[in-house]
Parts: structure tokens; C-alpha cells; sequence
């Protein structure tokens, strides 16, 4: 049996001096990040006004309000709370289908394989960017400015929001498209709108269409909260039980809340499944 | 070298062109009945959202007019002629702005350390009984169902009125975010390395330790970096309902038709979300490489 030659660890170390010792930076670099971090969030809890009484007494109240949560509860409002969830779901899907339809042409002006020069690509995206940056909630309030207090307003708060973010995932749809489609009905003698229409959509809309059904799923979820800030819908119901203390009713609106959402999230996974097969869907 | 294209005799090729004609008219049949469900659904909705065009049309000039006014000082100037006069409260806003950052900040690392001792429990390979699984994974869908902002309303009136609400609301629902998709890191992690630790006679934590963490440590510290570009976007509007952060500046100049104000903070909010996007994005590439910078 032949026995195993032990490397003597001096002359090793002498060899291979990169792995015994690591250059000061690296091996500081942990620490120092951790102490940062650490240094920032107790720096963030001082600012913020965080005191142990506080939080104490803040979770006993919590606790006071789970109980008197408990059992949800809807009293003599359920009519108005199932009208309040249709204007939610009519909200959604009102706003991300105007988003859809004004966002698909745009999507064309963005996408690099059809506008092939920057100058006229990058304000289109730009504008995407700038519209995406700003929250669904501010888009409420200021379309509240114009339109006033209602369903309406969320409905066109989301439809801009969503705008620029079914622009952007959009042109991207349209950027990953197969170029051969394209170049067979150029070959055949195809004009350019003849392209988009024979070529491109059919690529593309299956895949626009499942990108259009999660977005009005996660719509259903904005749409709860954009009442909050008056918009309509059943975040306003929810809002305002907060407001005056009526805990079985806000537990009852939670519930109903998640049911809703789980019922769309089931409906559009299936519509999904429909439209563009089981293997595309992650 | 030519070929002829065959041309088939005319009642064979009358069949086919009949069963081809058909074929296509099915499927328009089935488009046309989806696209009038479609059509169904969307008048619902309109007149359960309210939708009044004629609104629409009165009030459109409105809209526009709104960003006129919004990009115009007191003084009928247009705002970038002026731009101390603009953000004539860069100090004040500066520092509210300062507190959105802190509060996404302290709320991000709370959440992630909550989803980090959960995700353990949640996760097929790791979670010792099926029963706690069960129970944790219900505790963190509910956490990151129900919107942020609704546990900020509820935070509010239990924690009073400030930032530390918009804190743990949250954490709470980043808790609830993280903790899912930590636990599918886990999930898709190789256990062979956690066999060839314990094999050498290693505890579970120190499995845990050498086996699991190195192999999930750069997906979780990648899921972090972006929950905490969306809870900077959040952190900006927990104002709204009090719970701390520039939304209550912003709100109170909206509804007080402030108009340059409100110009000034949005464009402070887009800059410092797009700062922050483009800092993360950064920290991604180094921490990960180039290919994981989208």
C-alpha cells in the first residue's frame, strides 16, 4: 500500500502565497461592509423615532385590534362592499386595457428593430421611464385633480401608470421577435405595414396578451389601494373603517380582498394557459 | 435547375380549399366570440367604474393645463428660468427625502432578516415538519398579499402617526415577499454538498452553514437589492396615509394646488428612484458580474 506523501505546509505556503494570505482589502471587506450596514440601520433607527416603549406599547395596541378583528365582520354594509369590489375589478381591467391599447403603438416606436435610429427611439423610452418613475398613487391624486373623486380617476391613474410600463416590457416583446418572419414577407414583396401585420404581430401578440392578463391580475391588487387616496373602489370603503374604528369591518374587507385577488390570480393563470400554452408560463 | 410546382386536378384541390376555408373560418369564429366577450367585459366595467367620457372630454384640457401649471412659478415664469425659486425648500425636502431613504432602508433589512430566518422553514428541502411549512408559507402569502400600504393605515393607528408605521409596514411586507422567493432559492439549491458535510459527522446548523448559505447567498443578496428599489418607490408614497417619508410633503402640496411644489418634489422622487436603480444596479454587477446586472 503505497502511503500518502503529506506536503510539508512551510513550503507550501511558500509556493502558493496568494491563497494563505489574502490582501488586507479582502479580507476587511466583510467586516467593514457589516458594520456599515449595521452602523446605517441603528443611525435609521434613532432617526426614525424608534423607542422600545413605543413599539411595546404600538404591538400591544396591535394586538387589542386583532382581537377586536376577530370574527370578520360586514354588519348591514355587504351590498355596498360588493358593489365597492366590482368597481375595483372594473378599475383594473378598464385601466390596463386602455393602457394595452395605447401602449402597443408606442411599443413600436421604442423598439429597436423597427425605429432603427436612437434619435427618434430614445425620448419614446424616455417617456416610459419617466412615467413608470412615478407612483400609481401620485398618478391617483393628480388625475383626482382633474377628473374629480371617483372610479374614474383610478381607472385613468392606472391606464397611464401602466402605460409606461406595458410600453416598456412591450417594444422588449417586439425587440426579441424573430427577424426571419419579417424578412419572408419582405421577400415576397411585402410593404412595411404589411411586415408588422404578417411578420411581427403574430409573434408577438400571444406574447403581449399574457403580459396584458398579469397585469390586470396585479392591477386587481393597486386597485384595492388606490381608494385610499379617494380613487374608488375598495380601498375608499377600507380607508374610511380604519379611519372610524370599525375593526370587523376592515377584517372582513381584507378577507375579501385576498379572495378577489386569489380568484383573478386562478381565472387569469388559466386564461394564460389558454392563450400561450403551459410552457411559456414562469 | 427549375422545378414546376405541381398543380393539383380541380376536385381534389376543391376539397382541400373547402377544408382550408374552414379551418380559418373556425378560427376567426373563435377570435370574433372572444373578442366580443371581451367587448362584454369591458362595457361591464365601464359603467361599474363609473367611466363618463363626457367628463373625459370637459376636463382633458384640465390635464394638460395641469402640467402648465405645475411647471409654472408664482410669478408666471416658466420654472427652469428659476431654479432657486423652484426648490425653494431643497433643505426641507432634502431631509424628508432622507427619511423615505432610511425608512425603505431599516424596512428592507428588517424584512430581509425576518424572510431569512423563515425561509428555512418554508422551503421543501430544509423545513423540518410539513405542518410549520404549512403554517409559514399562509403567514407569508398572507404578508405580501395584502398591500403595503393598508398595513401602513392599520401601523398608524396602533404605532401613531410617523415613520416608524411606514417601517414596519414595510418590513412586514417585504417579510412576506422575500421569505417566497428566498425559500425557492433554497429550493433549487443542490443538497449533494449538504450530504458531503453532514457525512463528515457536521451538525444540521453547520450544514446549513457551509452547505446551503454559500450556494444561495448571492440569490438572496440579488432579491434584496431589488426589493429595496421597490420599497424606495413605496417609502414615497407611506406619506399619504401619515406613515412618514416625502408623501406627506407631496400630498399636502397637491391637494393645496401648490402647483411648482408639486413639480419640484416629483422631479426630486424620479431622480432619487433612478439614482438608486442605477446604484443597485451597479452593486449587482460587482457583487455578481457582468451578466447579472439586468
Amino acid at each position: 500500500m503505497k502511503s500518502i506523501e503529506v506536503p510539508d505546509p512551510a513550503v507550501l505556503r511558500e509556493r502558493y502565497p496568494h491563497v494563505f494570505q489574502r490582501p488586507a482589502s479582502a479580507s476587511l471587506a466583510l467586516p467593514a461592509t457589516l458594520l456599515l450596514t449595521i452602523a446605517i440601520f441603528v443611525f435609521g433607527l434613532v432617526d426614525l423615532d424608534f423607542s422600545p416603549t413605543r413599539f411595546i406599547g404600538g404591538l400591544r395596541q396591535l394586538g387589542w385590534i386583532t382581537l377586536m378583528m376577530l370574527p370578520p365582520n360586514p354588519g348591514s354594509s355587504l351590498p355596498a362592499y360588493l358593489q365597492a369590489m366590482g368597481e375595483t375589478l372594473s378599475i383594473a381591467v378598464l385601466g390596463t386595457t386602455i393602457a394595452a391599447i395605447l401602449a402597443l403603438p408606442m411599443s413600436l416606436l421604442a423598439a429597436r428593430n423597427i425605429v432603427p435610429s436612437v434619435i427618434f427611439r430614445s425620448p419614446v423610452r424616455r417617456l416610459f421611464d419617466t412615467i413608470r418613475g412615478v407612483d400609481q398613487l401620485i398618478w391617483a391624486l393628480v388625475w383626482i385633480n382633474v377628473v374629480g373623486l371617483g372610479p374614474f380617476a383610478g381607472v385613468l391613474a392606472i391606464a397611464v401608470s401602466d402605460f409606461g410600463a406595458l410600453g416598456k416590457l412591450f417594444s422588449e416583446a417586439i425587440e426579441g421577435a424573430d427577424r426571419k418572419q419579417v424578412e419572408g414577407v419582405r421577400a415576397s414583396g411585402g410593404s412595411v405595414l404589411h411586415e408588422i401585420r404578417f411578420g411581427l404581430l403574430p409573434q408577438v401578440l400571444p406574447v403581449i396578451a399574457g403580459q396584458v392578463l398579469y397585469f390586470i391580475e396585479s392591477n386587481t391588487r393597486s386597485a384595492t389601494i388606490i381608494g385610499i387616496v379617494g380613487a374608488g373602489g375598495i380601498g375608499l370603503q377600507l380607508a374610511e373603517q380604519i379611519r372610524v374604528l370599525e375593526w370587523q369591518k376592515v377584517s372582513f374587507l381584507i378577507l375579501m380582498i385576498l379572495i378577489a385577488v386569489a380568484a383573478i390570480d386562478w381565472i387569469s393563470s388559466r386564461l394564460r394557459f389558454a392563450i400561450i400554452g403551459r410552457r411559456a408560463v414562469t | 435547375m427549375s422545378s414546376a410546382i405541381s398543380i393539383l386536378p380541380g376536385p381534389q384541390l376543391n376539397a382541400l380549399n373547402e377544408v382550408y376555408r374552414k379551418a380559418v373560418m373556425r378560427r376567426r369564429m373563435r377570435v370574433l366570440i372572444g373578442a366580443a366577450l371581451f367587448m362584454v367585459v369591458l362595457l361591464v366595467a365601464c359603467v361599474g367604474a363609473e367611466v363618463n367620457l363626457k367628463t373625459l372630454f370637459a376636463h382633458v384640457g384640465n390635464f394638460v393645463s395641469y402640467f402648465d401649471r405645475v411647471l409654472t412659478l408664482d410669478s408666471g415664469m416658466r420654472v427652469w428660468t428659476d431654479i432657486p425659486e423652484w426648490f425653494w425648500g431643497l433643505r426641507k425636502w432634502l431631509r424628508m427625502l432622507g427619511e423615505t431613504l432610511l425608512i425603505s432602508y431599516v424596512g428592507t433589512l428588517l424584512g430581509t432578516v425576518f424572510g431569512f430566518c423563515l425561509n428555512f422553514l418554508a422551503a421543501e428541502n430544509t423545513s423540518p415538519t410539513p405542518w410549520l411549512r404549512f403554517a409559514v408559507r399562509r403567514l407569508l402569502e398572507f404578508a405580501r398579499t395584502v398591500p403595503g400600504i393598508v398595513f401602513a393605515l392599520i401601523f398608524v393607528m396602533a404605532f401613531g402617526l410617523g415613520p416608524m408605521a411606514g417601517v414596519l409596514a414595510i418590513a412586514l411586507h417585504t417579510t412576506g415577499a422575500l421569505g417566497k422567493l428566498f425559500s425557492e432559492v433554497v429550493e433549487n439549491a443542490d443538497m449533494r454538498p449538504v450530504e458531503g458535510i453532514r457525512s463528515t459527522g457536521a451538525s444540521w446548523l453547520s450544514s446549513m452553514r457551509f452547505a446551503v448559505l454559500p450556494q444561495v447567498i448571492a440569490g438572496y443578496a440579488s432579491y434584496t437589492l431589488l426589493r429595496f428599489e421597490i420599497n424606495v418607490r413605496e417609502a414615497s408614497v407611506m406619506g399619504f396615509v401619515g406613515a412618514g417619508g416625502i408623501g406627506q410633503e407631496l400630498l399636502v402640496a397637491i391637494r393645496k394646488f401648490y402647483y411648482s411644489d408639486v413639480s419640484a418634489i416629483l422631479v426630486m422622487i424620479v431622480v432619487t428612484v433612478f439614482l438608486i436603480d442605477i446604484g443597485t444596479g451597479w452593486l449587482r454587477g460587482r457583487l455578481f458580474g457582468e451578466e447579472a446586472r439586468t
